[in-house]
């Protein structure tokens, strides 16, 4: 098992404006960019959506490698979804006879256009995530949230956790490492055996991986109080989010996008 | 003598009550800028002390000043956390954000520093520990006495009057326990911190100015390093060993070498022997 080098989510570090933006401002856009793609009547609306996802991939720096690797786990559903609505679907115009079924035009029209919205939701959110650290994605939900605490949404509390959470990853992913080895050392077995046999190898590391983590909660609590921590109430930012000329433009050219989107789907 | 930052007055803990009192009727006083210890076994109840101090435990009997302020009054509560800052045992299980500069903002973020002060006081407080090229690193990378002198930081930006360390070399190898040990003792000489250092390791208590031994939730001796560690015979009962270089005195004394009284490091010893061959 690896359980070295992990990197936290799928974030790619560089230098770039897509990085640079705000996070609140990216999450916002991002839901944008989901209604254009939700708005797109025809197959011609989603030339422009496709190409702002190029233009923002290119200024992103993100290898394309990268961008692609998150469409892997979703290969089945795509190709279901190709599929499905290529043969089940209705039309009028029959385009090729497979002696079993009959495809049409406009079921294929649909199945192309179902699996390119699908495939440019996936694009455009693991864009997000791979320009922006898990953290600053955290600080950016955490503020987008805020107003909520009104309606006693736990705003504040969520991103907290959420940023333990972050933090105690790796510490606890090194642990489960070391009681494996422990384990492994008095004859545990965690690489043989069917499914059911190493599911029930897991126990032993479980268990005292739970125990443990319940005592690092215990403590962790004691050193946050031990540091004054009491909730989100008066406290301050090290890191204060600030809309700059970027964050801007970036809103500017994402109503643009949903401007030409529309007068696209209206074209027909 | 100094006004008393801390002052524990006959205080008693159960943690249950009706339990057993895990401090009985304690009473010690901390005066500004010394560096006291108190030694003790596990379970000799030296970490309660530590948490009633800081106001994390309310004592069941007696009461624990802190600057003035009484921890039992609610409203002192954050200003008594604030002035005694507080270091656990744990390096992995206090540090709270996924960056080491963040970290040290915690605190500052806590009791609402404005934005604008925060990254002077955190470089000032890395610097302080010898940190601050490990800023922008995330702390699972470091080592134990790293990361420990990061917590340090996160305790010494809030500008605390003093701090207690609660056994925070017991989980370090020797190197990191030195690293640190060492930042803490330039904090006390060069700013004037308060320490109460929490400990089981008596090598450790050598440079405190004063030493109280605990055993069994009870004081049983206070005094300077030299006066509890010279004789090796009494501090044997609570199960506490003499720094080695006290014992090899004590032993060579015994086989009729005419040793002074007091020798407490490899340095003392050696002018000692000297003296000796003479």
């Amino acid at each position: 098992m690896a359980l070295n080098n992990i990197t936290l989510g799928q974030y790619y570090p560089a230098d770039s404006v897509v990085h640079r933006l705000d996070p609140r401002i990216k999450i916002v856009l991002l839901i944008a960019v989901i209604v254009a793609i939700f708005l797109a009547s025809n197959l011609l609306a989603f030339v422009p959506i496709a190409a702002f996802l190029v233009i923002v991939t290119r200024l992103s720096k993100v290898p394309v490698k990268m961008m692609v690797k998150g469409l892997k786990p979703l290969r089945l559903i795509l190709i279901l979804t190709f599929v499905l609505n290529l043969f089940f679907l209705q039309g009028e115009t029959p385009l090729l006879n497979l002696g079993f079924a009959v495809i049409k035009k406009e079921a294929l029209t649909m199945a192309v256009h179902y699996s390119l919205r699908l495939i440019l939701l996936v694009l455009f959110s693991s864009l997000l995530t791979l320009t922006t650290p898990p953290i600053t994605l955290t600080d950016g939900l955490e503020r987008l949230l805020s107003p909520l605490r009104v309606i006693h949404f736990p705003a504040h509390e969520m991103a907290m956790m959420m940023s333990i959470a972050l933090r105690f990853i790796p510490t606890l992913l090194e642990e489960a490492d070391k009681i494996m080895k422990a384990q492994t050392a008095r004859g545990a077995d965690f690489e043989t055996g069917n499914l059911i046999a190493r599911a029930k190898a897991m126990v032993p590391l479980l268990v005292p991986l739970f125990v443990s983590a319940f005592r690092r909660a215990g403590d962790l609590a004691m050193a946050m109080e031990a540091r004054c921590y009491h909730g989100g109430e008066g406290r301050t930012r090290l890191r204060v989010l600030k809309c700059q000329k970027r964050d801007y433009i970036a809103c500017a050219v994402t109503a643009l996008l949903i401007v030409c989107v529309v007068l696209c789907g209206k074209a027909y | 003598m100094a006004e008393p930052i801390i002052a524990v007055d006959h205080v008693s803990f159960a943690y249950e009550e009706d339990g057993p009192l895990a401090v009985r009727d304690v009473s010690l006083q901390v005066e500004k800028g010394s560096f006291h210890a108190i030694l003790g076994q596990n379970g000799s109840g030296k970490s309660t002390l530590a948490k009633l101090i800081n106001g994390l435990y309310l004592p069941t009997e007696g009461t624990v000043t802190v600057c003035g302020m009484d921890t039992k009054a609610d409203e002192n509560t954050w200003e008594i956390r604030r002035r005694a800052g507080m270091v656990f045992q744990n390096p992995d299980n206090q540090l709270v954000a996924t960056v080491v500069r963040e970290d040290v903002a915690f605190g500052l973020e806590n009791i609402g520093i404005p934005t604008e002060e925060m990254p002077a006081r955190i470089e000032k407080a890395l610097t302080d520990v010898g940190m601050l090229k490990h800023a922008d690193k995330a702390p699972h990378l470091l080592s134990g006495g790293q990361k420990q002198r990061v917590a340090i930081a996160g305790v010494l930006a809030m500008e605390p009057e003093a701090i207690i360390f609660d056994e925070s070399t017991a989980m370090l190898d020797p190197k990191g326990r030195r690293d640190v040990l060492k930042a803490v003792q330039r904090l006390n000489k060069e700013q004037g911190i308060t320490v109460l250092w929490i400990t089981h390791f008596m090598e450790e208590a050598v440079v405190c100015d004063q030493v109280h031994v605990m055993h069994r939730g009870q004081i049983v001796m206070n005094g300077t390093p030299r006066e509890i560690f010279s004789d090796v015979e009494r501090i044997k009962p609570y199960r506490l060993d003499a720094p080695p270089m006290a014992r090899l005195a004590a032993q060579l004394r015994a086989q009729g070498m005419p040793l002074k009284e007091g020798i407490l490091t490899v340095d003392e010893m050696a002018e000692e022997v000297k003296r000796l061959c003479k």
